[in-house]
C-alpha cells in the first residue's frame, strides 16, 4: 500500500539481481525516496569511499505517492555519494520514469559494484536483466532512449540514462530520463558511468494501491483544488514555467551575473519567459511551443521549445530542428545571465545539448562563467582554450564549450571538472562560486540573504532546492520576510530544510509547496500508507533526514569550514538594485543556525540531538 | 441526449491523470498500463494527444466478435461482457483505431465503456482537454472559435470591409 515493499538489488560486479523486502521500520522513520534511500546508503557504504570507485552505490528511489494520482506524484530520486562534492548526493527528477518503476513493483533499485563491461539494466515487472550496452556506449541520451525502445520493441518503456558526459566522468554529469527530465546535480551521472552502467529501462504493468482509497481521493482532490486556485501553481508556472522568475529576480537585484560580480543582468528580459512566449523577429515563431506536465502533475510547468532553424547554432543541423525540453529558470540563468549572454536561441541550443549529452546546465554554465573570468584576467588564454575566445557575452564561445565538455575533448576536459577544481588549478580558488564544490544556482546571497545560509548549509553543496526561502523572502509564501535582512533567517532556513526533506521523500514535487504546506501533504501520505502521518510526523522525519545527511558528510570529513560562502559574497557588496551596498551576512546567521539545529558550535549534531531524532 | 468524450489535444499537458482515473475506476488501482484511454507524447512536435474508443455507431469490434460478447447499451456504448469474452482478440484486430486491447492478467479484452455514463477520465482531466458532451454538438466549441474569427473579419478587420479598404486608400 503506497510502498510496494520490495527492493531490487543489482550487483554489477557479479552480474546478479535479487529481490528483497523493504525495511518497514525504516520506512516509518524515513518515509521513502530521499530519506529512505539515504538511510540505506548511509548504512551500506563507507562515507569516505571514492565516489567513482566500486565501493560507492547508487540508488534509484520512489516515494510512497509515486505512481498515484496525487498531483505531481511521479518523482524519483537518485541517491549516491557525489563525485563533484564528495558529500551525500540526492538528485530528484520528474518525467514518467519514477512512476513506471513503481508500476514494475519496486520501491527502489540499489546498484552496487562495477560491471566489467558496459551494460544496461532492463526491468520489466519481475523480469530483471543486465544486458550488453556495447552498442549504446559512447552515444547520447536521445539515441540511447530510441535504441532501447526499438530493441525491446516497446515504445511504452521509460529510460533513465547517462549521455557521453557521464561515461567520460564529467563531474556534474546528469542522469536524464524521458529525454529531458534529469536527476541533474552533483554528478550522479558520473557514478553510473564509473560503474559501466549506461541506462535503466523500466516497464511496469502492476498497479499501485493505497491504504484508504476514499480518504486518498478526497485528500488528493482537495490538494489539486488548492494548486489550481493558487496564483503561482495555477497560472504563473503553467503559463511561464519557472522562467516567470527571470525578470522578478533581476529587478530584486538577486540575479548572479558574470560569475557573481554583479547582481543584475542588463539582458535578462531577452532571455525571460516573456521573450520565450513572444514571436521571434527572425521567423515569426515563438521559442516556446507548449507546456508539459510530468507524471500526475496538474501544474505543468515544463517548457517545450523549438530553436529558430536559421540560428547559427543549428544551421545545417536538422537533428535539432524539432521541439524538445526548453529553458527552465535555472538553465536560462546559468547559461545566460551568469555568462552575460542574452541570445535566447543559443541558450536553448546549449540546453538541448545538456539534455542530449547528460550535463547539469547549472554547474556547466557556472563553470564556464568562472572560466570566462579567469580568461578576462589572463590566467586562461587561447592556448588553454584551444582558440576559443572565452569572453563574457560570447554565445559562440559557450556553444563551443558545451560541444566539447560532454565529449571531454580539449578545453572541455577542464570545464568538466567543475568550477572549484578549475579555479584552484589556475590559482584563483576564490573565484569559484561554490559551496562544498557545487556551483550556486540562480539567486544571489547578497540580494536574498536566506539563500546564503541555504547554500552554506545544504548537505549536497550549494543548492536552492534544499530550502527555497525565496518563497518567503520574495513571494511571501507562507509569509513575507525581508530578503535584505539576516534576522530570523536561521529559523526560516531550518523550517524550510526540514519540510522540504519530507516532501522530497514522499514522491511529490517541491513546486507544490508554492501552494501546499505539510497540512495539505500529510493527509495524502496518510491515506496512502500506514503509520498515522501527521504534519508533525512529516516535519520530524524531515529533521531526522537532515541530520542523517549531515552525519554522513561529517563521517566523510566535512566540517564547519565547509559551510562557508566564497569571499566575493562576503566582501564585495552588491553594486546595484535594492541590495546595493550589502554583502552576505551568512557569518551572522550560522551560529544561530547551529544552535537551533542542536549542533555544536563546530556544526556537529550533538548526541542529544541524534538520540532525540533517533538517527 | 447521447453524450460522447470530446478531446481537445491542444489542452493536454501529458499528465496522465486520465489514465490513472481510468485504471482506478476499472481495475481498482493506479495502473496506466491497464488504462482504456492513452495519452500519446509526440515529443518532437510538442503535442500530447489523449486517445480512446469513439463508440462507433456500427462498431467493427462488435461485428467481428464471434461470441457476441460486445453489445450496445441504451447510450450507444459498446460494452464488453467479460463472462462471454473468450479472449480471442479478433476485435482488437478488427478495430481500426486500436482502442480495444487484450488484458493478459484476465484473458479478456478491455475497452472504454464511458464508465456507465460518468467517465472518470473527463472528471480527472485538470485542463479540460477531455470533456463529456452532447454527441451531436461535439464540434460546438470549435465552430464557435471559427465563427468568432469570421464574424470579426466581416465586421472589423477583414480585407474587404470598408475600414480595410479605406486604410488601403481604395475606399470611398
Amino acid at each position: 500500500m503506497g510502498w510496494t515493499g520490495k527492493i531490487l538489488r543489482v550487483n554489477l560486479t557479479n552480474g546478479t539481481v535479487q529481490s528483497e523486502p523493504l525495511n518497514m521500520d525504516w520506512a516509518q522513520q524515513y518515509l521513502g525516496q530521499r530519506g529512505l534511500a539515504t538511510k540505506y546508503l548511509a548504512e551500506e557504504i563507507d562515507a569516505k569511499c571514492d565516489p567513482l570507485g566500486p565501493d560507492n552505490k547508487i540508488i534509484f528511489a520512489t516515494g510512497p505517492l509515486t505512481g498515484t494520482c496525487a498531483s505531481t506524484g511521479g518523482r524519483y530520486s537518485v541517491i549516491t555519494k557525489g563525485p563533484l562534492t564528495n558529500a551525500i548526493a540526492c538528485s530528484n527528477s520528474g518525467g514518467y520514469f519514477g512512476a513506471e518503476l513503481k508500476f514494475a513493483g519496486w520501491d527502489m533499485i540499489i546498484v552496487e559494484g562495477k560491471s566489467p563491461k558496459p551494460v544496461y539494466l532492463s526491468v520489466a515487472d519481475d523480469n530483471v536483466e543486465l544486458l550488453d550496452a556495447a552498442e549504446i556506449w559512447g552515444t547520447s541520451v536521445w539515441h540511447t532512449d530510441e535504441w532501447i525502445k526499438a530493441k525491446h520493441q516497446d515504445p511504452m518503456l521509460h529510460v533513465a540514462t547517462i549521455g557521453v558526459a557521464g561515461e567520460n566522468g564529467v563531474l556534474y554529469s546528469a542522469i536524464v530520463n524521458d529525454l529531458h527530465r534529469a536527476a541533474g546535480r552533483s554528478g550522479v551521472g558520473a557514478v553510473m558511468g564509473s560503474k559501466n552502467l549506461k541506462a535503466v529501462a523500466v516497464r511496469g504493468t502492476k498497479g499501485v494501491k493505497v491504504r484508504d482509497g476514499k480518504a486518498f481521493m478526497k485528500a488528493t482532490n482537495d490538494g489539486k483544488k488548492v494548486l489550481a486556485e493558487n496564483a503561482v501553481t495555477g497560472s504563473g508556472l503553467p503559463m511561464y514555467g519557472t522562467q516567470v522568475l527571470m525578470n522578478a529576480i533581476n529587478e530584486a537585484g538577486a540575479m548572479p551575473t558574470r560569475n557573481s560580480r554583479e547582481v543584475q543582468f542588463e539582458g535578462a528580459h531577452d532571455i525571460s519567459a516573456e521573450a520565450m512566449a513572444t514571436p521571434r523577429k527572425s521567423d515569426g515563431e515563438k521559442n516556446l511551443q507548449t507546456n508539459q506536465a510530468c507524471f500526475a502533475c496538474t501544474i505543468a510547468c515544463g517548457r517545450i521549445s523549438k530553436i529558430d532553424e536559421k540560428h547559427f547554432t543549428v544551421v545545417n543541423k536538422p537533428q535539432y530542428w524539432h521541439s524538445s525540453g526548453g529553458l527552465e529558470y535555472e538553465a536560462a540563468w546559468a547559461l545566460g545571465s551568469n555568462t552575460g549572454i542574452n541570445d535566447l536561441e543559443a541558450l536553448t541550443y546549449v540546453n538541448f545539448i545538456c539534455n542530449e549529452q547528460g550535463l547539469d546546465p547549472i554547474s556547466f554554465g557556472a563553470t564556464v562563467s568562472a572560466a570566462m573570468e579567469l580568461f578576462e584576467l589572463g590566467l586562461i588564454t587561447t592556448a588553454e582554450t584551444g582558440g576559443i575566445d572565452l569572453k563574457f557575452g560570447s554565445a559562440e564561445a559557450l556553444v563551443k564549450c558545451v560541444e566539447l565538455t560532454g565529449k571531454a575533448e580539449g578545453f572541455g576536459k577542464e570545464l568538466g571538472m567543475g568550477s572549484a577544481r578549475l579555479c584552484a588549478k589556475y590559482g584563483r580558488p576564490d573565484l569559484s562560486m561554490t559551496v562544498k564544490g557545487q556551483e550556486f544556482p540562480a539567486y544571489d546571497a547578497r540580494g536574498i540573504q536566506g539563500m546564503g545560509l541555504t547554500y552554506a548549509t545544504s548537505n549536497r553543496g550549494a543548492c536552492h532546492l534544499r530550502s527555497y526561502t525565496v518563497s518567503s523572502e520574495m513571494l511571501g509564501i507562507p509569509e513575507k520576510t525581508d530578503p535584505l535582512v539576516t534576522e530570523g533567517k536561521a529559523a526560516l532556513v531550518k523550517a524550510f530544510q526540514d519540510a522540504t526533506a519530507a516532501v522530497d521523500s514522499s514522491g511529490l514535487c517541491v513546486f507544490t509547496t508554492f501552494a501546499w504546506t505539510l497540512n495539505d501533504i500529510a493527509p495524502q501520505v496518510d491515506a496512502a500508507v500506514s503509520g498515522d502521518w501527521s504534519p508533525e510526523k512529516m516535519l520530524e522525519v524531515g529533521e531526522r533526514i537532515w541530520n542523517m545527511e549531515r552525519m554522513f558528510n561529517h563521517r566523510a570529513g566535512f566540517t564547519a569550514r565547509d559551510d562557508q560562502l566564497p569571499p566575493r559574497l562576503m566582501k564585495e557588496a552588491a553594486k546595484t538594485g535594492p541590495a546595493a551596498g550589502l554583502v552576505s551576512g551568512v557569518d551572522k546567521m550560522l551560529p544561530e543556525y547551529y544552535q537551533l539545529r542542536g549542533w555544536t558550535a563546530d556544526g556537529v549534531p550533538t548526541n542529544e540531538t541524534l538520540s532525540r531524532l533517533a538517527v | 441526449m447521447l453524450k460522447a468524450l470530446v478531446i481537445d489535444a491542444g489542452k493536454c499537458t501529458g499528465c496522465k491523470q486520465c489514465e490513472m482515473a481510468c485504471s482506478l475506476e476499472n481495475e481498482g488501482e493506479f495502473n496506466v498500463a491497464k488504462s482504456r484511454i492513452r495519452v500519446f507524447d509526440f515529443h518532437t512536435e510538442a503535442r500530447f494527444v489523449p486517445y480512446t474508443c469513439t463508440q462507433c455507431a456500427e462498431a467493427w469490434c462488435q461485428q467481428a466478435c464471434p461470441v457476441n460478447a460486445i453489445t450496445t447499451d441504451s447510450m450507444g456504448v459498446k460494452v464488453v461482457h467479460e463472462n462471454l469474452c473468450v479472449g480471442c482478440k479478433v476485435c482488437t484486430i478488427a478495430c481500426p483505431f486500436g482502442t480495444v486491447n487484450y488484458n493478459a492478467s484476465t484473458g479478456k479484452v478491455i475497452k472504454c465503456d464511458l464508465c456507465g455514463g460518468k467517465p472518470a477520465c473527463a472528471d480527472a482531466c485538470p485542463t479540460g482537454a477531455i470533456t463529456f458532451q452532447d454527441a451531436e454538438q461535439g464540434g460546438f466549441d470549435k465552430m464557435k472559435i471559427w465563427a468568432a474569427q469570421s464574424g470579426n473579419a466581416a465586421t472589423h478587420e477583414g480585407p474587404n470591409t470598408p475600414k480595410a479598404s479605406q486604410a488601403a486608400g481604395t475606399g470611398h
